[in-house]
């Protein structure tokens, strides 16, 4: 791929057209990693729900959920309880519906309209990295907040203000269970026979910083769901997360050879540590480079990266701009990526100019859905998988090409795919792509074929 | 070349594999569809994605250090809280695990059926059995389990692939992406149920044209395009029958074993199907969870060998998961990862209505690091025997390549005949 195709498609979410790029991609790249690119492309959380709200309504659903079902019911005959006829259980549902979709409107209208769409790809790795799923009942309501709220603000800050708002937010809390985690010498943990559980505190270092493999033991697992202990939600409260010292594991621990205190400032402590890691600079760096340039990304430029990440304590604009500038980043024969589903739906929507208005949004998600993807409910706190091998199959395609025609299907009047493929991708549409466009038997079909062609497949 | 609108879908379908075939589809694909054998072994892989307790599903109720671990709590599970625990319609409160005579063990209440099948013979059932992987991480257990590696990811295709790619059996996944159990095979496919149309016949001509100098696209459409057909043949074209069907998800498990049973019994149909059902990471509450999950299970293998009807006799199932989890709930009524668990294999010629254990003990002292079931049985060796069996490997062959390092297993006590 050419610079232009690259910057567009590859690290961004394509174009329209290339022309207002090509004079100096990497400049146009660059740019979107400035201060000034920041606060003019921030994200608008107006009117959106936060963990607060998110947490009630939550509630909402699983109270109306537990109260008894009449008998014979669809509900309680579990034929689904969106037939119920229970009208608070149907509103409560009903709320926490729109709560979702109204956060992935905006995330979405967002990534269509933004003038720094690498910069957005940068952001929706993180809330990736960074996985939280509305797939247990205490965070159906929580993927979005916690995107919001944790994710984007930090997104280009340092990675330990990053990594702290993301596993301090409830969402994070709730869904690897750290919220009911006790210590069992702590006061409630004695008085309830309760005690640790290690989920979260076993993904934040496999998952969230060091990687796995990278040396530390079960002990380093168990002695860091001792020091998380204590940080919890409570319903009914402003969506922050709290320290009860009543659930905290009493003591000094020790991860990693080093010695934590007891109380809440451990944690601040360790995850600065955590953060300085030499295996989190790396794993850090294999994923990003692996996400925005190829699958099997050169060992030179995970090098370099890793290194920017360490040189500037975890930076992550430094860490963008070694990515950027580094010249493996930009040559042109690295084996593309296969867009996921959502990447694919959202370059067609850039591609298109085309909004999210209500319908768009419908269609958009029931498409990513039967492409294999049910955005926020990521299959496991590893997030969605980012190698072509994971996306590229004969099912995953036919449904692809299905969505194509549709697609084409009701917005072919909104653009003609024969001037708009060499437009948007410029020397790098093969000759037998645009051939195939140029002899389709009607205008819907061409963007039905330049959708599902290898090079819009592909980025 | 304009493909001819006139045509008719089917026509088109079979005019588009035979198309590519000459080009594209790799020989062996036509070979296996046009030398069916009906009488052949059929073989279903089901992974449960997230680690099943293995002592939830088979309670060694007969250990000496079962109620001290596990007695209490398997009775009487603990009261939820605020979170998804709470939300668990049915309890397995009062129900009662069902035993399993002359044995150590028994089945959890809800796999009804499946405690039917080892009445007459046709569930076996591994206990303390895990890979080689002794680490805790869900990823690269499921990569190393599917690989059949000797480390997580030093294999990128599956042992399942490699063996279909020497046998010459066609494969579907049902699941939307390629598991990397059945990667590196030429035959195998995937497929989910659809609620849409296929698309018209005139645009999925094209866009074979359009595919044809991609080697992996055109791949990947040959092979949907022949298991669209062989799905509209099954019986269950798209937009029927999809109801409930949710591919990953326990609660879809049936919809899906019942396509898989209908592809297996075509005449051309695949030989080999993989299923997978997620959410067995129970780190918390469980009991309710597993109580739905493993009713989900039971439906979903009842669902399976109701369609394969007659060739249920020539069908082997294997049920296995990532890992085990640790023998002790934890702080929060749920299980966190562990070593040892349980694998199933049913089918019409198992040798079943046995427990295959060398089992280790429950006792503190005999748990792996104090914590998890000591892994005493490694699956490789059953993967293997079931490798041989199903498609003639040899002993060579399975070590050569497609299981290295694998230990070897005598496949005679695994199947009656």
């Amino acid at each position: 791929m050419h610079a232009a195709a690259l910057a567009a498609h590859r690290f961004g979410y394509a174009e329209t057209s290339l022309r207002a790029l090509q004079a100096d991609p990497q400049a146009w790249v660059l740019a979107q990693f400035s201060a000034d690119s920041a606060a003019a492309n921030a994200f608008d959380t107006r009117g959106l729900a936060d963990a607060a709200a998110a947490l009630r309504i939550s509630r909402e659903v699983l109270r109306t959920a537990l109260q008894p079902q009449p008998a014979g019911s669809a509900a309680a005959s579990g034929q689904g309880s969106a037939a119920s006829a229970d009208p608070a259980r149907r509103e409560a549902r009903q709320a926490l519906r729109q709560l979702n979709l109204d956060g992935l409107q905006r995330r979405w209208q967002h990534t269509v309209r933004t003038e720094a769409p690498v910069a957005e790809r940068w952001a929706q790795f993180w809330s990736n990295h960074f996985c939280v799923a509305a797939t247990k009942g205490s965070t159906l309501g929580l993927v979005w907040p916690h995107e919001h709220e944790a994710i984007r603000p930090q997104a280009q800050g340092r990675f330990v203000d990053l990594l702290k708002a993301s596993t301090l937010h409830p969402a994070m809390l709730l869904y690897l269970d750290n919220a009911q985690s006790m210590g069992p010498d702590s006061r409630a943990g004695q008085r309830r026979q309760r005690g640790l559980n290690e989920n979260l505190a076993r993904e934040l270092l496999e998952l969230h910083t060091l990687g796995v493999g990278a040396g530390y033991t079960q002990a380093d697992v168990t002695e860091t769901a001792r020091l998380l202990t204590g940080w919890t939600v409570r319903y009914g409260s402003d969506g922050q997360a709290v320290f009860q010292a009543t659930l905290h594991q009493p003591g000094p621990k020790t991860v990693l050879g080093r010695r934590y205190d007891e109380g809440p400032q451990a944690l601040d402590a360790l995850l600065l540590e955590l953060s300085r890691h030499p295996a989190t600079a790396q794993h850090l760096a294999t994923k990003l480079a692996r996400h925005f340039v190829t699958d099997a990304p050169p060992p030179a430029l995970v090098a370099a990266v890793a290194a920017a990440f360490r040189a500037s304590d975890g930076d992550l604009r430094a860490t963008a701009l070694a990515l950027f500038t580094h010249p493996q980043t930009w040559r042109p024969d690295h084996p593309p990526k296969f867009k996921r589903p959502d990447e694919l739906l959202l370059s067609a929507h850039r591609m298109l100019k085309l909004p999210f208005g209500d319908a768009q949004l419908q269609a958009g998600v029931q498409a990513v859905q039967a492409m294999g993807q049910s955005l926020g409910r990521a299959p496991s706190p590893q997030g969605w998988p980012d190698r072509s091998e994971d996306w590229l199959s004969p099912d995953a395609l036919f449904k692809r090409v299905q969505w194509a025609e549709r697609f084409a299907a009701s917005h072919a009047n909104q653009a003609d795919a024969r001037r708009l493929a060499p437009l948007s991708l410029g020397d790098d549409l093969s000759a037998a792509t645009q051939q195939q466009i140029d002899r389709a038997e009607s205008g819907a079909q061409a963007l039905a074929l330049w959708l599902a062609s290898p090079e819009f497949q592909r980025r | 070349m304009p493909a001819n609108p006139t045509l008719g879908r089917r026509a088109a379908l079979h005019w588009l594999a035979a198309g590519l075939g000459a080009t594209a589809l790799p020989a062996r694909l036509a070979l296996a569809a046009g030398s069916d054998d009906a009488l052949s072994p059929r073989l279903v892989v089901l992974m449960l994605r997230g680690a099943l307790d293995g002592l939830a599903a088979v309670p060694a109720v007969g250990d000496p250090a079962w109620a001290a671990l596990r007695g209490q709590a398997a009775a009487a599970p603990q009261p939820g809280t605020a979170n998804e625990g709470s939300a668990a319609a049915a309890s397995p409160a009062g129900a009662e695990p069902r035993l399993l005579p002359g044995t150590l063990f028994a089945l959890h209440p809800a796999l009804a059926q499946l405690h039917q099948w080892w009445g007459q013979g046709q569930l076996l059932i591994l206990h303390a059995v895990a890979s080689a992987y002794r680490e805790r991480s869900h990823f690269d257990a499921q990569q190393l389990l599917e690989s059949g590696g000797e480390r997580p990811f030093a294999l990128q295709t599956g042992w399942l692939g490699r063996a279909l790619q020497a046998s010459g059996r066609p494969a579907v996944a049902l699941s939307p992406a390629m598991p990397v159990a059945l990667r590196g095979a030429e035959q195998a496919s995937t497929w989910t149920p659809s609620r849409r149309a296929p698309g018209s016949d005139d645009l999925l001509a094209r866009v074979g044209q359009l595919y044809g100098d991609d080697r992996a696209l055109a791949d990947a459409w040959a092979k949907a395009l022949q298991q669209q057909g062989l799905a509209r043949e099954a019986g269950m074209a798209a937009g029927a029958g999809i109801a409930g069907m949710d591919a990953g998800q326990a609660n879809g498990l049936a919809a899906l074993a019942r396509q898989a049973g209908a592809f297996l019994s075509a005449e051309r149909g695949a030989r080999v199907a993989w299923l997978e059902a997620g959410g067995w990471d129970t780190h918390t509450q469980q009991a309710g969870r597993l109580q739905r999950q493993l009713a989900a299970l039971d439906d979903g293998l009842a669902a399976l060998r109701s369609a394969l009807g007659p060739h249920w006799a020539r069908t082997s199932v294997l049920v296995m998961t990532e890992f085990g989890r640790t023998a002790v709930l934890n702080g929060s009524g749920g299980t966190d990862h562990g070593s040892g668990g349980v694998a199933l294999l049913a089918g019409g010629a198992v040798a079943g209505g046995r427990v295959l254990t060398d089992w280790p003990g429950l006792a503190p002292a005999q748990l792996l690091d104090r914590r998890d079931l000591r892994p005493t049985q490694d699956i490789r060796a059953v993967i293997g025997a079931l490798l041989q069996r199903q498609f003639g490997l040899s002993q060579a062959q399975l070590r050569a390549g497609i299981l290295p390092g694998a230990p070897v297993f005598d496949d005679a006590q695994l199947w009656r005949a």
